[in-house]
């Protein structure tokens, strides 16, 4: 997994609530049994239409996506942060995410900032107002800020994913450290439960 | 599952979960939650309690028209789809309880639907008699070990739940979805909501633009609703008691006119072999319907049973979202009797008026 430190980039504004996993990338795109290949499908029945943000030029090339509540809800599809990965956003600020899209997201080195309802709208205004908007994402020091530091807003993040993310470290490896005590449970839970064996 | 335990016991395994939501359904997941509820897993629950449903017949739960999908749908209509979020929510209430495993299966397997990671319904008699003798249950003195550990498996009293909804099943109508989110929902003898009634504007821009997808008018009946295409199928609803009292709708009688395609999509082989025993496949057969092999189907459309463009689909699945059953394609949701008798009239009808 990459390293997630500071990350300076265009923020591309998607001005929808509740947007679902299947908008995110649809199944027809979910063919692939490898992790690559879907950023093609990323929102691929909005980006028909020529209005949509991810085909205006002023966001070309955006690393931040900015969206509105419950984002990535429905399907668990794991592919929707590797297609927005994949496109090349490596952050989402949104006022509140889906459960399992949240999760998923740092499985895989892509941050889902929260921020107040009230700031979201803030930069919604800032993206609105001047073509090439950018944000500074700082996850050492929990900040989104204006490039030039007129304002920065703080996020909370949980200790353990922040230093998953900050270390690039993938939970698997992690996981496999404590292989002795693992062991020692599973032996332990087949003698206590042994009709799951 | 994303909480990081300090407790040896339990330290390694959810570290590992990859969520996904088609989980919510299967037994060993749920019996995760419930272990880790049992080892002292606090703060992570929602409790619903649904009491009694007046002139509730437990011997013949579906033919009264509101089914376990309807009380889902209420429940969603009621919380919203993140309503649930970051939860494991448990059902609870003489209504929940009255339900077979088949109904608390569509239950829990929607809690999804509601933003949670997994519903659940505490261990009781129902659930030992529906475990009891199938293919991988214990068997012997193992059986007995089990069944002693799975009663176990409670919500202690007193417990505090993270919040608590309480509906009243006697106003749970038949529900059927007007949007594009399992929470755009009402009753069937409701009409589609008007945005200009809504004083959130993100919510009235969301609901406009449901709206405008589904091609739909604010305040028209739901019951005038016409329908292309009938799905009964998913893992929320193709279970033989779906499929028994879908049947139980359409025997003797034929699809409309207006229907291009009725589909029976039976949740497993081993449904498809028992509704086979049982005759359904011929009833449905009769009535005009496809009876078809067990699998995902028109749920999500990644095989060809799909809705074209503008097409409009009654839906026993789980998910209306835009697109999810072909692109351009309007879903709405529904229980198995209410989809059955939808294929019959051509449009929605209120199943409670039935004959």
């Amino acid at each position: 997994m990459e390293k997630f430190t500071v990350l300076n980039g265009v923020v591309v504004p998607l001005d929808r609530a509740n947007v679902d996993t299947d908008q995110i990338i649809p199944k027809q795109y979910l063919a692939s049994i490898k992790r690559t290949g879907f950023a093609q499908g990323l929102f691929a029945e909005w980006r028909k239409d020529p209005q949509f943000v991810l085909n205006q030029s002023r966001y070309k090339g955006g690393t931040i996506l900015l969206g509105r509540k419950n984002f990535g809800c429905g399907s668990s599809r794991e592919h929707a942060p590797w297609a927005l990965m994949e496109y090349g956003f490596h952050c989402m600020i949104a006022p509140s995410f889906a459960d399992i899209f949240f999760t998923n997201s740092f499985k895989n080195g892509f941050l889902p900032v929260v921020l107040t309802e009230s700031e979201v709208d803030r930069l919604f205004h800032e993206c609105n107002a001047f073509p090439g908007f950018r944000l500074v994402v700082d996850l050492e020091s929990q900040t989104v800020a204006s490039t030039n530091q007129s304002f920065s807003m703080r996020f909370e993040i949980d200790p353990f994913r922040k230093y998953c993310l900050l270390n690039g470290l993938d939970e698997i490896g992690l996981t496999l450290r404590h292989a002795q005590k693992i062991s020692e449970f599973e032996a332990r839970r087949k003698a206590q439960h042994p009709w799951y064996f | 599952m994303f909480t990081v335990y300090d407790n040896d016991e339990m330290a390694d395994q959810p570290w590992l979960m990859r969520t996904y939501s088609g989980h919510s359904t299967a037994t060993k997941s749920n019996e995760l939650y419930r272990t880790n509820l049992a080892k002292g897993q606090t703060g992570l629950s929602i409790a619903f309690d649904l009491p009694t449903q007046t002139g509730y017949d437990p011997d013949h739960p579906l033919a009264r028209g509101v089914t376990a999908k309807d009380v889902v749908l209420a429940i969603i209509g009621r919380i919203g789809t993140a309503g649930g979020t970051g939860c494991a929510i448990e059902f609870a209430g003489s209504t929940i309880r009255s339900f077979s495993m088949e109904g608390r299966m569509t239950v829990c397997n929607m809690a999804i639907e509601a933003g949670a990671r997994a519903g659940m319904v505490a261990v009781d008699e129902v659930t030992i008699e529906y475990l009891k003798g199938r293919k991988f249950a214990p068997k012997g003195a193992e059986w007995d070990h089990a069944v002693a550990y799975w009663r176990t498996l409670k919500t202690d009293p007193g417990a505090k739940f993270d919040r608590e909804v309480t509906l009243d099943a006697r106003e749970i109508k038949p529900h059927v979805t007007w949007g594009t989110s399992p929470e755009m929902v009402v009753s069937v003898d409701d009409t589609v909501p008007d945005p200009d009634k809504e004083k959130d504007s993100l919510r009235r821009e969301g609901m406009e633009r449901a709206l405008q997808y589904m091609g739909l008018k604010p305040r028209t009946p739901i019951t005038d609703i016409r329908i292309d295409k009938v799905f009964i199928g998913s893992c929320t609803n193709s279970r033989i008691e779906d499929l028994r009292a879908a049947a139980s709708v359409v025997k003797g009688r034929r699809v409309a006119s207006n229907v291009k395609l009725a589909l029976v999509v039976p949740g497993s082989g081993l449904v498809k072999e028992q509704a086979e025993r049982e005759g359904l496949d011929r009833v449905f057969r009769d009535a005009g319907f496809e009876w078809r092999e067990p699998g995902c189907s028109m749920c999500l459309g990644m095989n060809p049973d799909r809705l074209s463009a503008g097409e409009r689909c009654a839906s026993t699945s789980n998910r209306n979202f835009e697109g999810r059953q072909g692109p351009g394609g309007r879903t709405h949701l529904v229980s198995p009797v209410m989809a059955a008798a939808a294929a019959i009239a051509g449009h929605f009808v209120d199943i409670r008026r039935w004959s």
